[in-house]
């Protein structure tokens, strides 16, 4: 137990070796495709994201992105259609609504509204994917590992 | 006008005689009000339905809690004996009015079965504040006299002044009356409520660093022990069942430990984006004195600035979150450089 304890500590307390994980949410019908295109274009972009698939961006429910925060990922990201281009009309529209209110709430609460992150690409835009999750992984490498949720048991 | 007593009396005298015209015109067939409460430092609800029992209807500054909570939905619907929906009267400050009429724009209660007694509030005490100054002792009696607030026990007797011991919400608080929708208020009424706020209460903490303000946050909400006094006493909180009772799947675990109650509170404020009517109830009634009302106070801004938009003053705008716009203001959004 304690062996491993004072394992991940090091691994937390080395910023050399510390990589930042982020939990990214893609829409099923334009940014996992944008990804896709992304891929199969061999566009290079960081390794820092570990993918769900989700229906539309709609379905992103604030408990997700606050479990993620909890669970001790280091930043969200939550990529959907562009505005009018949801394949469920206004999915993405519904969902902006509540991003907005969630980043200012996490302001307000004192964590960093960085690490969680929105952005829309479409399935045709995999450069402008790739640049967007360099930049996602830059916003939150800067601010260092997630360690204010840290469960004492 | 004079000072808060007198008010209060102004204030009792007139909820009485409309009560009791009410009842007496059968337009109503239950009142909801307020009466002396069991405990000094509160004010109980009280259902009345006869004229004689009137006079049990008072108003004090311990009218903390929202009697809209009575006729949300969990609560099941008044009926008669023969089955049908009881008109009901009810005591509305300011801030019930607000909720009453957001309960109705959510389809939760139809407002032409309610009769409003619409009073102007002068401001609920900060019991938690006054409670915490008194500490250990053990307060038996309170009461207005003046200006003042007097708490008395067995060997101390102590005086607040009012204006500084009202409740932070009620010291900003713009609608002092419930606004008149359709026709349902008597008394003291707000026609077209237009309200300006500047939110300079709140402008202190939102210039602290993120590193204070986390442990601001974290310092007020960690003494929470997970009672869910302030869910249960909030009119919007009418879910059959809520998210931190859910256990398929378990979001949010259940214990006292700081991520479990910051989660808590982060979502429960999340879903009262745009439907929290700031009575401060929430704050009133936690056993820990946590103060509540920055939050909310905060989540009326982060509404009304974003989506210009301030709950329960009419029945027609439809609330920011359940509704979308096109040209919703999206500068939050990651873009290319």
């Amino acid at each position: 137990m304690n062996e491993n304890t004072s394992e991940t500590e090091q691994l937390k307390n080395n910023d050399d070796e510390w990589e930042p994980k982020i939990l990214a949410f893609l829409c099923n019908w334009c940014s996992y495709a944008g990804a896709d295109l992304a891929g199969v274009s061999r566009i290079q972009y960081p390794p820092n994201i570990r993918v769900v698939r989700v229906p539309c961006s709609g379905r992103i429910n604030p408990y997700f992105i606050v479990k993620a925060l909890i669970d001790g990922w280091d930043g969200v990201l939550v990529s959907g259609c562009h505005p009018g281009d949801c394949h469920y009309l206004t999915g993405n529209l519904v969902a902006r609504r509540r991003f907005g209110i969630l980043k200012d709430l996490l302001e307000f609460f004192g964590i960093e509204p960085d690490r969680v992150n929105f952005m829309w690409a479409s399935a045709a835009e995999g450069e402008r994917f790739a640049v967007l999750v360099r930049k996602t992984t830059k916003l939150v490498r800067k601010l260092g590992p997630n360690k204010k949720f840290e469960k004492k048991w | 006008m004079g000072d808060i007593e007198s008010e209060n009396q102004d204030i009792g005298n007139k909820i009485k005689g409309l009560a009791k015209n009410l009842l007496k015109e059968k337009e109503v067939d239950v009142i909801i009000g307020y009466t002396k409460g069991t405990v000094p430092l509160s004010a109980s609800p009280v259902f009345i339905t006869r004229e004689e029992d009137v006079d049990k209807l008072l108003w004090n500054n311990l009218c903390y809690i929202n009697l809209a909570n009575y006729l949300a939905p969990r609560i099941p619907t008044l009926y008669d004996d023969e089955g049908q929906k009881l008109k009901v009267g009810i005591v509305a400050k300011g801030c019930v009015g607000r909720a009453l009429i957001h309960l109705a724009v959510e389809k939760q209660i139809e407002i032409e079965n309610i009769k409003m007694i619409g009073i102007s509030c002068n401001g609920i005490i900060n019991r938690k504040r006054i409670e915490k100054e008194i500490g250990e002792r053990e307060i038996l009696e309170m009461s207005i006299l003046g200006n003042n607030i007097i708490v008395k026990g067995r060997d101390f007797e102590e005086t607040f002044p009012f204006d500084e011991y009202m409740n932070e919400l009620c010291k900003v608080c713009k609608v002092k009356s419930p606004p008149n929708v359709d026709g349902s208020c008597v008394g003291e009424c707000l026609e077209n409520p237009v309200i300006e706020n500047d939110f300079n209460d709140i402008s202190d903490f939102e210039s602290k660093t993120s590193e204070e303000k986390w442990a601001y946050i974290k310092d007020t909400l960690s003494s929470c022990t997970r009672c869910y006094a302030c869910r249960e006493v909030c009119p919007m909180c009418y879910c059959n069942l809520c998210f931190v009772d859910q256990n398929k799947p378990i979001w949010f675990g259940k214990t006292t430990d700081f991520t479990d109650i910051f989660a808590f509170h982060f979502n429960r404020s999340m879903h009262l984006a745009g439907r929290c009517v700031s009575c401060g109830a929430c704050s009133s009634v936690c056993p820990m004195g946590i103060d509540l009302n920055l939050i909310t106070r905060k989540l009326e801004k982060i509404v009304k600035v974003r989506y210009n938009f301030t709950s329960g003053l009419d029945k027609e705008t439809v609330p920011p979150m359940m509704s979308f716009s096109l040209d919703d203001n999206q500068e939050f959004m990651l873009e290319e450089d």
